[in-house]
């Protein structure tokens, strides 16, 4: 209801421009079915007419001063040496500084709110999902009923899910365009993000970042049913005939596969996606847990380094941390690494 | 004996590739017959392949950019191609492992083989002239710098036809690059390619930075020079500051790759997000390199065919300087979805936008150049306002990028795809049509067809808009960037359309070719005797097309802004005919193509793990370098009789072509005219 | 210059001479700065993968202080000594010059011969670059440092191979400047090396 009342505030030229994208009913971002994505359908089209404020006269002065000024317009005035003028310098620096300043703050605002390491609030429990990228196909681990599915996915409508992403393989990026945020799949990393479909439907979900061969083909489909229909989901892969063990059937998986068929795991070995984490943490010899690096890793990240880029890298996974913290959200993973800049 | 290649590497079972070969194969024996039929081999060699003249490097760059620019958009075509068909299931003709290599190769080539030659064969062409010097800071590392692009050009085109190239994306993120997932040999080209343009670039940039601080003609104070050579001088700082940056992320990749090192795999310790940084701590800064020289053209022809003077010149410097600063502070905003922390995030969007405010002072600087000018809409000027409009819609989708909220979504998707290409084609491609346009009678002495240069504007503008209009409708079904295909039927009419918009940009650059061919066959129609055809404002228009040599007899002196105009206005007022004096030269050297063929050696024997070849090329670098090292005589003086005769023979020219002009030197077409007008 | 320049007038050409060598300095100094900036990227790196042992050593376990203090003196030293060449040059004593090159040449290949054995034994004790991203960058940080001034020794032996055949002139003279320039440089750089990586790696 919020959004519909900022929708309204917006005026013709936002709706135009809905008008342009056409056709919201295909449009995966113009019609989400959750609410962050419906809050980035927002932000979009109100930085989109925030930024029309200065591009539409351009185009205009443009196309009017192009015109008007031609060689062949002996009507029009023509001064030589006219190159300064304290009044135009004025506006065109404050007019640009007064639309960046009202994007800064919508930035710095919706950065916060729509982080997606945030819990969304509702008033239901959430549910935990845990995907893993792998070539090419995608791993769901449902780790509080003990089963595992394939290029498919289901959950409760209005209730938020907390994808923990990560990868067997190369960078992926986990998304679901109908509902919002996009998050990368690294491996060794626990990363996460904070999706709630509104609606039920089944709705196309892919890897986003280049990963390969298998790359087009690297998407699944996610359901979004009743609370019991999910439950009776649960059950249908419980029936399954196969389980998930690691690392061997794990490994098994996760050889390049291109456009792999949904499957089915009606069991899996405990804290498998701690395991696959933890199995990128190692080097030869020593096994070692990721659990030293979470601490050591991000709090050196201070030290006197000149550099400014690499410095500003590490200080991203020092925040990253930070905030992680914050939220409780790593709490419960002392084995996990914090993806960050 | 010879590593890892052996006939199999050979793509013989390509047929695509087996067909691009033979006409390159035909093309080259062609080229190679007509040299050796007009025996033009020796010409070539000594006037071109060894000169350390800036002028003809430029010339030298612009070529081998459009060859490869040809390359490029055959790249770029295909992959339409693809896309418009591969809908639904339809696997296109195109499978995963020929059409991940082909965005791959596109982007390289658009960007280290197109876009940055062409910048820097501009700089090269115009720089030395605007500031009235006779040749860079350093002649020699200028056609070494050259020779090493040149030689990473061929290797990539090697790539071609032996072996393959990488299947990683532009930028070869790790760790699909590292040797674990990409085991062939295309990453390592993808490797030794840019480290050995890179190295020639990181040299380019050194170079002009110390020819435009320390070689400019008396009286050229920092703050009267022509905005093109301060928009190079701030894309030379950032080659300074940031190439080094990829030559050090590459060679961490390589030792990845050859030593089994660890700085960005899965496992032992690496970490891939430094690479990500890294790569983009290089590649944002690299965007501004090509526009920055872009804005600096948009400059030169508004004012220039507004026939006024540049509005705000102190408020374009200070932007620009702006612009370079901040470019260094942005570069987290291509990866929001990597997962930083939220204050992170808006620290880099928010400093994102706010290069959005030099940038959009400038597009009204050049608003208000326009305003009370006299505009005359030739094919630069049009190509100029192309780019306005163009840019400023890519500038806006940018500022939506730069909102992480937004880009949580928009990132990875066609919109990106759209947005890059609405800045780089808007900004960068305009821009050096409008350049290549504007100085070409510098260059060769006559001016380029008018009428296929609109015709090729036409083109790409109309084509720009057909072909990624729908990419960015196609981002909010949920398209995303680099699918080889997609099983959504509903997207493919929309393919289809940006295909037709390729075509259209297709026969703009047929319309180029075109204009060369004519332009060349009435050189004589369209000859620039005064050396001045537009009415220019900056030094290299005071002196002949093409530029004798040495660049100026006299070495001008400035004592203002558009100091040649101003010399103009005051114009009649006699020049004191001061004697001509012996100009000290550069020789040319053989250095430079012979290093950069060792070089090449040492790349192409590294990426098949030819360790001998790779040690000769290594000796014939030292040996060839050392030659250069001890050879003492590398520079000569012309004497003053030499340039007086070279400079009555051009007066001579003007003097013939032009019966009304008494001083021919000082007055351009349009001052033609209004002498006329003023005697009637 | 070439033989035609005998007939300019002096003071022009000296003036052109000049302002060439202030270019080159500059132009080297500038050279410098992006070198700097390679240098800065591995120092970066290595601060984020210095953690990264994977189960391998630490920098405390594999350092050892005295040796890399011996090392780091005789850099120091060298630089001394090609400071006392540049100063010879200055008051026109091509003999010294040479000898203060060629001491400081000596010092260099010590340096890198030290470097070496400490690599050798690190790779020896089954600690090479390939057993974890902080070896690796290790390796890397360091042995860029080592082949800068590798290439700086060849570069003192062209040196005096110039000074034997063509004396001090204008343009040996630049080169010896320049070369001056790299060679306190790579001493700045390595005064780094030892405090960011090695002393802080063993505290």
């Amino acid at each position: 209801m919020q959004r519909r009342s900022l929708w309204r505030r917006r005026g013709t030229l936002v709706l135009l421009a809905l008008c342009l994208f056409l056709a919201g009913c295909s449009s995966a971002l113009l019609d989400p079915k959750g609410q962050v994505g419906a809050e980035q359908r927002t932000l979009i089209l109100t930085s989109f007419g925030l930024m029309l404020i200065v591009v539409i006269p351009v185009i205009a002065m443009t196309l009017l001063f192009g015109w008007r000024y031609r060689r062949s317009n002996s009507g029009a005035k023509y001064l030589p040496d006219w190159a300064h003028s304290n009044a135009i310098e004025a506006v065109i620096w404050i007019v640009p500084c007064a639309i960046i300043a009202v994007l800064a703050l919508l930035t710095w605002k919706t950065s916060h709110s729509l982080d997606p390491h945030k819990p969304l609030e509702s008033d239901v429990e959430p549910i935990e999902i845990q995907a893993v990228a792998l070539d090419w196909k995608w791993l769901f681990i449902y780790p509080e009923q003990g089963v595992a599915s394939v290029n498919e996915v289901a959950f409760p409508v209005d209730t938020p899910v907390r994808f923990r992403v990560s990868s067997g393989s190369v960078m992926n990026a986990f998304f679901i365009p109908h509902l919002g945020s996009q998050i990368y799949a690294m491996a060794g990393m626990d990363n996460d993000v904070h999706l709630i479909a509104d609606e039920m439907g089944s709705y196309p979900g892919r890897s986003t970042n280049y990963s390969g061969a298998g790359f087009s083909g690297m998407t699944f489909e996610a359901k979004v049913t009743t609370p019991a229909e999910f439950d009776a989901w649960v059950e249908t892969v419980r029936g399954a005939s196969e389980t998930l063990t690691y690392p061997e059937g794990y490994e098994a998986l996760a050889e390049p596969s291109e456009s792999h068929p949904v499957e089915y795991f009606s069991a899996i070995s405990p804290a498998l996606y701690e395991s696959i984490l933890k199995s990128f943490h190692t080097g030869g010899e020593h096994e070692m847990g990721g659990d030293h690096q979470l601490s050591s890793d991000h709090a050196d990240s201070s030290d006197g380094d000149n550099a400014p880029n690499t410095h500003q890298a590490a200080d991203s996974g020092h925040d990253t941390n930070n905030h992680a913290s914050q939220d409780h959200a790593m709490r419960s993973h002392p084995t996990s690494v914090e993806a960050g800049g | 004996m010879f590593g890892k290649l052996s006939l199999e590497s050979i793509p013989y079972h390509e047929p695509i590739i087996m067909v691009v070969a033979a006409f390159m194969a035909i093309g080259g024996i062609a080229l190679l017959g007509a040299l050796t039929y007009y025996r033009k081999w020796s010409w070539l060699w000594n006037e071109w392949f060894t000169s350390v003249d800036h002028k003809k490097l430029g010339i030298m760059y612009f070529i081998v950019a459009l060859v490869m620019l040809l390359r490029g958009f055959s790249d770029a075509i295909m992959m339409r191609t693809q896309q418009a068909m591969a809908a639904g299931g339809a696997a296109g003709y195109l499978p995963p492992e020929h059409y991940d290599q082909i965005f791959t190769a596109h982007g390289v080539i658009m960007i280290f083989f197109v876009a940055m030659p062409m910048v820097i064969g501009l700089m090269n062409l115009v720089v030395p002239l605007q500031i009235g010097a006779r040749d860079v800071a350093f002649p020699f590392l200028n056609n070494l710098s050259f020779w090493l692009f040149a030689v990473a050009a061929i290797l990539v085109n090697i790539s071609l036809v032996v072996g393959e190239f990488a299947k990683t994306g532009w930028l070869a993120y790790a760790p699909l690059s590292g040797i674990e997932f990409s085991p062939g040999v295309g990453v390592d080209y993808w490797i030794w390619a840019l480290q050995i343009s890179g190295i020639g670039t990181t040299l380019t940039g050194i170079n002009f930075f110390v020819t435009i601080l320390k070689m400019r003609t008396k009286g050229m104070t920092m703050f009267r020079m022509p905005i093109f050579t301060w928009t190079s001088l701030c894309a030379n700082v950032l080659i300074i500051a940031s190439f080094p940056i990829l030559t050090a992320t590459i060679a961490l990749l390589t030792l990845d790759r050859y030593l089994g090192m660890h700085f960005f795999t899965n496992d032992f310790g690496g970490n891939m997000m430094m690479y990500v940084n890294l790569i983009w701590a290089w590649g944002h800064p690299e965007v501004y390199i090509l526009i920055l020289p872009a804005f600096g053209v948009f400059s030169e022809v508004i004012s220039t065919f507004a026939r006024k003077r540049l509005f705000g010149y102190m408020t374009m410097v200070w932007a620009t300087i702006a612009i370079t600063l901040l470019s260094f502070i942005v570069w987290l905003h291509h990866f929001f979805t990597m997962g930083a922390g939220a204050n992170v995030n808006a620290f880099f969007g928010i400093m994102t936008m706010i290069i959005a405010i030099p940038t959009g002072v400038k597009v009204f600087n050049w608003l208000f150049t326009m305003f009370r000018g006299s505009l005359e809409l030739t094919s630069p000027v049009l190509w100029t306002l192309g780019f306005i409009i163009t840019f400023t819609l890519g500038g806006m989708t940018g500022v939506m990028l730069a909102v992480p909220a937004a880009n949580f979504v928009l990132h990875n998707s066609l919109f990106v795809i759209a947005h890059f290409h609405n800045v780089i084609i808007g900004g960068v491609v305009f821009g050096m049509m409008a350049g290549l346009t504007f100085w070409f009678p510098k260059a060769f002495g006559f001016t380029l067809s008018e009428k296929w240069g609109k015709r090729s504007f036409w083109c790409w503008f109309i084509g720009f808009y057909v072909a990624f209009m729908p990419l960015y409708v196609l981002a909010f079904f949920g398209a995303v960037r680099r699918m080889q295909s997609y099983a959504n039927p509903e997207w493919q009419p929309w393919m289809i359309l940006a295909w037709v918009g390729a075509v259209i940009i297709m026969m703009g650059i047929a319309c180029t070719v075109i204009q060369f061919w004519v332009s060349i066959r009435d050189r004589k129609l369209n000859a620039d005797v005064t050396g001045d055809p537009w009415d220019g404002r900056t030094l290299e228009w005071s002196t002949s097309s093409p530029a004798p040599f040495y660049n100026f007899a006299r070495l001008p002196e400035v004592g203002d802004i558009d100091s040649f105009w101003s010399q103009k206005e005051r114009s009649n007022e006699e020049l004191e005919e001061a004697p001509y004096t012996d100009i000290h030269m550069p020789r040319n050297t053989v250095a430079g193509p012979v290093i950069s063929f060792f070089a090449l050696i040492i790349g192409f024997a590294l990426v098949w793990h030819i360790w001998w070849l790779a040690g000769v090329g290594a000796i014939g670098v030292f040996v060839s370098f050392m030659a250069r090292v001890f050879n003492d005589d590398i520079d000569y003086y012309v004497s003053a009789e030499e340039v007086e005769r070279i400079e009555r023979a051009h007066q001579q020219r003007v003097k013939n072509s032009d019966p009304y002009k008494p001083s021919a030197e000082v007055e351009g077409r349009e001052g033609k005219q209004r002498y006329v007008e003023v005697n009637a | 210059m070439a033989t035609d320049t005998l007939h300019h007038e002096g003071s022009v050409v000296h003036h052109e001479h000049h302002d060439a060598t202030e270019t080159k300095l500059f132009g080297f100094w500038v050279y410098l700065m992006s070198d700097l900036v390679i240098f800065g990227s591995l120092f970066a790196t290595y601060a984020v993968l210095m953690k990264g042992t994977a189960g391998g050593p630490t920098a405390a376990e594999i350092f050892e202080l005295p040796f890399v203090l011996v090392e780091t003196f005789l850099l120091l030293f060298s630089s001394f000594t090609f400071g006392m060449g540049v100063l010879a040059m200055n008051a026109e004593r091509l003999g010294q010059v040479k000898a203060w090159l060629a001491i400081t040449f000596v010092l260099g290949a010590a340096f890198v011969g030290m470097e070496i054995y400490e690599f050798q034994h690190l790779i020896h004790e089954g600690y090479g670059p390939d057993k974890s991203a902080f070896l690796s960058s290790f390796f890397t940080l360091v042995g860029t440092h080592g082949l800068h001034v590798t290439f700086g020794l060849i570069w003192i032996l062209v040196m005096l191979i110039q000074l034997s055949t063509k004396g001090l002139n204008d343009m040996t003279r630049p080169r010896i400047l320049c070369l001056s320039l790299f060679w306190h440089f790579l001493d700045i750089v390595w005064i780094c090396v030892f405090s960011f990586v090695y002393l802080m790696g063993v505290l």
